[in-house]
């Protein structure tokens, strides 16, 4: 039984008109360009971390939501693919602290020297 | 690749939303139920990489942060001099947009797959080695330069050491990973061409029946190859 209600399955579960591939594919581009304009122009400070995380958190999700199928996967398989990575911040955070401790102690006992 | 039968044929009543994810864990059979395993696993591996170039991404900023040193200033590192003039990052520009392209056109391959288009399908596929290629070509002439200009893994001419480091191992892994990905793509592009996903051929190594769904499998490793480079771009040569 399962040959042909799995091959029905397969064509209609995934199947979807080539244009929005091509829409998400010009935003990417644009999107990519944006982010290498913030290069270009030369923004800094806030601005430039702001627009750089932002281009990529936009960049990123339309790649895993439409090319890698994501938006049409059940809700039990993107909860369990999307939401381990987040604890990956609290290593950030963790570093962040080291890295922080670390540049101390070298000023302190080294001066500037590396 | 078959898949599991499906003991009950009831896919519409699934439950939606938090309701479906406590009823497809607690179902006592698959989680999983309308990914088969071999995406299930697809994307198990790529979660598992996600954590590897986490920890590369996370050294980088660690060494970055605590160094005294003032770090390369990447926009003038990266400059291509054309036409008479520094155009900054330029080149890591274009090697965006062509893996990009890349990832548009795979996912345009899966799409034809599905539609048993084969020529279109392989044809799309073939694009998307070349295009990967290309990129790894494109990162050859980047490292030998750099290489020219005495970047090394232990110091280079503009400031703090580590940047040679970071950037040989996260740009190194990256290009191995795209490397590994040409490899497959040409693979599975073959198949693909000799319709061995249409008589159902079996498999050299695991025996089992091939499917188009083997295309999606390798899209999900060629559009994570894409997100990384999002993820390097945005970090370490925008940062």
């Amino acid at each position: 039984m399962s040959d042909t209600t799995e091959h029905t399955h397969a064509q209609s579960g995934q199947q979807h008109p080539i244009r929005l591939y091509l829409v998400v594919w010009g935003l990417l581009f644009f999107l990519s360009a944006c982010s290498y304009l913030v290069d270009y122009l030369g923004v800094q400070g806030y601005a430039r971390w702001t627009l750089i995380l932002l281009f990529m958190l936009l960049k990123a999700g339309l790649i895993v939501a439409v090319f890698m199928h994501m938006a049409w996967e059940r809700l039990a398989l993107v909860y369990a693919i999307l939401l381990p990575p987040l604890l990956v911040l609290v290593f950030v955070a963790l570093m962040v602290s080291e890295a922080h401790y670390t540049i101390f102690t070298r000023l302190a006992f080294f001066g500037a020297a590396p | 690749m078959t898949q599991p039968i499906q003991i009950h044929s009831d896919a519409p009543s699934r439950p939606p939303g938090l309701r479906g994810v406590a009823a497809d864990f607690s179902s006592d059979q698959r989680s999983f139920k309308t990914a088969s395993w071999g995406k299930a696993m697809m994307w198990i591996f790529l979660l598992s990489d996600t954590f590897v170039f986490g920890c590369f991404l996370i050294a980088y900023m660690t060494a970055r942060m605590s160094t005294p040193v003032a770090w390369p200033n990447p926009s003038e590192v990266f400059a291509l001099h054309i036409a008479g003039q520094d155009v900054p990052l330029i080149l890591i520009a274009i090697m965006t947009f062509v893996l990009i392209s890349s990832s548009g056109t795979m996912a345009m391959a899966v799409n034809f797959g599905y539609r048993r288009e084969r020529g279109k399908t392989a044809g799309l596929m073939l694009a998307t080695a070349l295009l990967g290629a290309g990129f790894v070509g494109m990162q050859a002439f980047e490292w030998t330069k750099l290489i020219t200009e005495g970047v090394r893994p232990w110091e280079n001419p503009w400031g703090a050491a580590q940047f040679g480091s970071t950037f040989f191992m996260i740009t190194g892994f990256h290009g191995t990973h795209v490397t590994i990905g040409v490899i497959f793509l040409l693979i599975v592009a073959r198949k693909v061409w000799r319709g061995d996903f249409d008589v159902e051929r079996r498999g050299f190594f695991t025996s089992r029946k091939g499917q188009y769904e083997a295309v999606e499998i390798m899209g999900l490793y060629w559009h994570f190859v894409d997100l990384v480079w999002v993820f390097i771009f945005a970090f370490f040569y925008l940062w």
